[in-house]
């Protein structure tokens, strides 16, 4: 779809074109948050992100100019890191488990509790 | 010419084998920055607290960083470009351009990290300053090293000789691009 | 890192045309046989280490509180020191450098008919960083005080923290040989990987290449895949050791569950990056030695392939008892019984090989053929291990120390002594003494059982691991059974262990005696097809006379239309 874009004219990528692109993502990425709407701030920070990884793979790295089973194995490599995050997670992110707890998180959680400001207190 | 096995020249999978190599070193780049980056975000969604932390971060540098490498990840591939013209010369003056992109990136990073640290946000802060410095100092040695790699690189492409690995160091350039398209929302943006 | 120390090196630089010193030729060799080889008693000798280590906590064990010859009293940190290095080194020095590194080099080249690896000189970083860290983690042993003592598995936040471990200085260094040992890996794995996918010679398509050569590819890319959030986890370990980072701390925001999942995404895939060369081995001594075709090649190889996956998705049974939670213990019980399935149809793929075949029953063959069914014991009790609800009884007895030696004991011992007791004609154009062999395999084989058997029993009657002084359990001092009590099977196991490790002075002896005085090999004394045979017996720097073309697969055996009942790959039809 952006190859049209990115044509230089003589049926190439022009670089500096696909250079310009990542900048004003970035631009875009970077003034997402000051609307304070959290799901746009995701969406403009990690949305873009993705899609700036995929336009660096594609027109800087050339992977898709390369044998297919690069590409696949760049894809598996990243379904394992989802694999792992998947089955990590449900423990790490609990505070408390069965026969375990963790101390200081109990005590961030209660400071939260009790009004804000215990963290700056906790962590300075 | 150096020694170079009989081995070395063939390519059954259709990939030149120093590219291939290249390709799977990226990939065992990409589970070591995965595990790592897996373990922060898992935190980063559990506690709420972090925000507070993350917010103390300099939006602004990280932004210039960003821009920093985009930039020399652009020369890189126009290094590229003209190393599969035959323009040896050209090539490794971008080259030198990438490593002053390079250069920019970790005198910027360390001055961030001494103002960091003298306001008082040093590793052992919490764990959010733990993952924040250990991330980035971990792609800070990849630049590293990428620099020093590249340098060599461009020594050998001002000769006209392996133009070949003047794709590959881009390769793992670009990787190290995207490495931080990542950490910039994770560690900057995301309050 | 693969392009760095190809970069580095200076152009015009050769010395592989001209005479050869000592140190050229033995040390820094950038041929990879001889880097095999140096891998090869490299881990060699690192398992007389580990085995010395078991040595000296058997004897404490069969007999608390002696004076153990040649090591003296065994003391409480010794005895954890000992039964952490043990583990550390016997898979992480010896299986990983024998099984992958030394015969993934000598191998592949060979088989896949190319004069060396792609990258001869990331080969020799490989090694060299290899040996640094075995001197390191040789190093910790002798450190103000002492050699790490927190078991293999490194769990913060013991191996985090000085005051809990006493080995401040050990637990680094120990740490530190781990991350070299990995980075090692991952040079050598690169180049296996990408010699095996690029170098074959002309007319060799993706099923004519030798099933162990599959094998060690598939698990240098099980390594390379599963060990990156493990180097993660050791910069994290190593910043919690040393800076006072608190990742692994729970008093201070951590989490030490997340180690245990960082080191066991890669513990588990390492179980198969070392039983899949150690499968390859067994595939083409038994293919050989029954002259028959291996059974179902492309379902083994496809297996291989749904193994590997299906190894990244069981690491979690390690830690049923950690507190995870439960719901995923479930998904994770469902995996692990899952995962016999494949390593089961191998089993039986090996034994429809034989079935049928005309078996000649040397010692490699030997070695085979007590490969498969002594794996399959290990295999059988890894069930009860793998079920979240069973595992909760018998975590941390012995039943799962003996579970795992029966695994690891089949791959790294009997996997490396068929493998190289088939390839010694190869590698130093001498027969082996098949009597002596065949001595030698009998004397290890029978007291294996003998020391394991006992502590299936022990664990199922509840012997916790990890106990320096069982007298000071009177619970686990009464009638076990047979009218034998706990301490009985104790000393059974380690007067077992005695005459095993005795029995490998036949093998020193064997391999000492053959190199000087055995027959001469000639090029195929086996009689088999794949390439490796065609070259001299040993093979010169560079392998081959001549390019070959390969026309076949590699397991021709007995075709009916020919007189031999063999067909190397490289002959025209």
């Amino acid at each position: 779809m952006l190859e049209k874009f990115f044509d230089d004219g003589h049926g190439h990528t022009s670089y500096v074109k696909v250079w310009v692109l990542l900048l004003v993502l970035l631009l875009i990425s970077f003034v997402g948050p000051f609307l304070e709407i959290q799901a746009v701030t995701l969406i403009t920070a990690f949305g873009i992100a993705v899609v700036k990884a995929f336009i660096v793979a594609k027109y800087f790295m050339h992977i898709t100019m390369e044998k297919r089973f690069v590409t696949y194995i760049m894809v598996t490599l990243l379904v394992f890191m989802f694999l792992f995050f998947a089955g990590t997670a449900p423990d790490v992110m609990k505070h408390e488990g069965s026969g375990w707890e963790k101390p200081a998180w109990k005590a961030e959680l209660t400071a939260t509790h009790d009004g804000h400001g215990g963290h700056e207190a906790d962590h300075h | 010419m150096a020694f170079r096995p009989i081995a070395n020249t063939r390519s059954a999978s259709g990939i030149p084998t120093a590219k291939l190599a290249t390709w799977w070193v990226v990939g065992s780049e990409i589970v070591i920055f995965g595990g790592l980056l897996a373990s922060y975000i898992m935190h980063r969604l559990a506690h709420d607290a972090w925000s507070e932390q993350a917010a103390h971060t300099n939006v602004y540098i990280g932004l210039f960083n960003t821009f920093v490498l985009l930039s020399s990840s652009l020369s890189a591939v126009l290094a590229h470009k003209a190393a599969e013209e035959g323009n040896g010369a050209k090539a490794a003056k971008l080259l030198y351009y990438t490593m002053g992109g390079a250069l920019i990136f970790v005198l910027v990073k360390s001055a961030e990290w001494t103002m960091e640290i003298t306001h008082g946000f040093t590793i052992t802060s919490s764990t959010f300053w733990s993952f924040y410095y250990t991330a980035a100092g971990l792609h800070a040695v990849h630049v590293i090293a990428g620099a020093i790699i590249m340098g060599i690189v461009a020594a050998d492409a001002k000769k006209n000789q392996e133009l070949h690995r003047v794709e590959l160091i881009g390769i793992y350039w670009h990787f190290v691009d995207i490495v931080w398209i990542f950490l910039f929302p994770l560690l900057y943006i995301a309050k | 890192m693969a392009e760095s120390a190809e970069v580095s090196h200076a152009p015009g630089h050769d010395d592989h045309h001209h005479e050869e010193s000592f140190w050229s030729k033995y040390v820094f060799s950038t041929d990879h046989k001889m880097i095999a080889m140096q891998y090869m008693f490299t881990g060699m000798a690192m398992a007389l280490i580990g085995g010395f280590f078991a040595y000296a906590f058997r004897m404490q064990l069969a007999f608390p509180g002696m004076d153990v010859p040649f090591f003296g009293t065994v003391s409480p940190a010794d005895y954890n020191s000992l039964v952490t290095n043990h583990g550390t080194i016997m898979i992480f020095w010896v299986a990983m450098p024998v099984l992958i590194a030394a015969f993934g080099n000598y191998l592949i080249p060979l088989m896949i008919g190319c004069d060396d690896m792609v990258f001869p000189r990331i080969n020799r970083l490989s090694y060299q960083i290899f040996l640094l860290s075995a001197i390191v983690l040789i190093a910790s042993f002798f450190v103000p005080g002492g050699g790490f003592g927190g078991a293999w598995t490194s769990y913060p936040p013991l191996s985090a923290k000085p005051e809990y471990n006493l080995t401040p200085l050990g637990a680094t260094l120990w740490l530190v040989a781990v991350a070299l040992e990995f980075v090692a890996f991952l040079l050598g794995g690169i180049n296996f990987i990408t010699t095996a996918m690029n170098a074959r010679a002309k007319g060799m398509k993706l099923y004519d290449i030798p099933m162990v050569i599959w094998m060690i590819v598939v698990a240098s890319i099980l390594f390379m895949a599963s060990v990156g959030p493990l180097i993660a986890g050791a910069v994290m370990l190593f910043m919690d050791q040393n800076v006072g980072t608190a990742f692994f701390d729970p008093d201070k925001g951590g989490d030490p569950v997340l180690w245990q999942h960082l080191f066991w995404f890669f513990g588990h895939p390492e179980v198969y990056v070392v039983l899949l060369p150690a499968l390859g081995i067994v595939a083409e001594i038994i293919t050989t030695f029954s002259r028959k075709k291996l059974f179902a090649y492309r379902t083994v190889l496809y297996t291989v392939f749904g193994t590997g996956i299906l190894s990244f998705t069981v690491w979690a049974h390690h830690q049923f008892i950690a507190g995870v939670d439960p719901r995923m213990a479930h998904v994770f019980t469902v995996t692990t019984l899952l995962i016999s399935v494949p390593i089961a149809e191998m089993c039986f793929v090996y034994i429809a090989t034989l079935y049928g075949g005309s078996i000649t029953l040397n010692t490699p063959m030997l070695w085979a053929l007590a490969f498969i069914g002594e794996f399959l014991i290990g295999g059988v009790t890894g069930i009860f291990l793998g079920a979240s609800g069973a595992d909760i009884y018998l975590h941390d007895t012995y039943f799962v120390l003996a579970h795992f030696h029966y695994t690891f004991y089949p791959i790294a011992i009997i996997g490396t002594y068929a493998g190289f007791t088939y390839w010694f004609p190869k590698m130093f154009g001498k027969m082996m003494d098949d009597r002596l062999g065949r001595i030698h395999f009998w004397l290890t084989i029978i007291p294996f059982n003998l020391i394991f058997i006992p502590l299936f029993f022990l664990g199922a009657a509840g012997q916790h691991r990890r106990i320096y002084n069982y007298e000071h359990f009177p619970d686990l001092q009464g009638p076990l059974m047979l009218g034998f009590t706990y301490q009985d099977f104790r000393e059974i196991a380690t007067y077992s262990l005695l005459v095993m490790l005795g029995a490998q002075v036949i093998f020193f002896y064997n391999v000492i005696k053959s190199w000087i005085s055995g027959e001469a090999a000639g090029n195929n004394p086996w009689k088999a097809n794949s390439l490796e045979w065609v070259a001299t017996s040993p093979p010169p720097h560079g392998n081959f006379s001549e390019e070959l073309e390969v026309f076949r697969g590699p397991y021709e055996y007995s075709h009916p239309d020919r007189d031999e009942d063999y067909w190397p790959q490289n002959e025209p039809a």
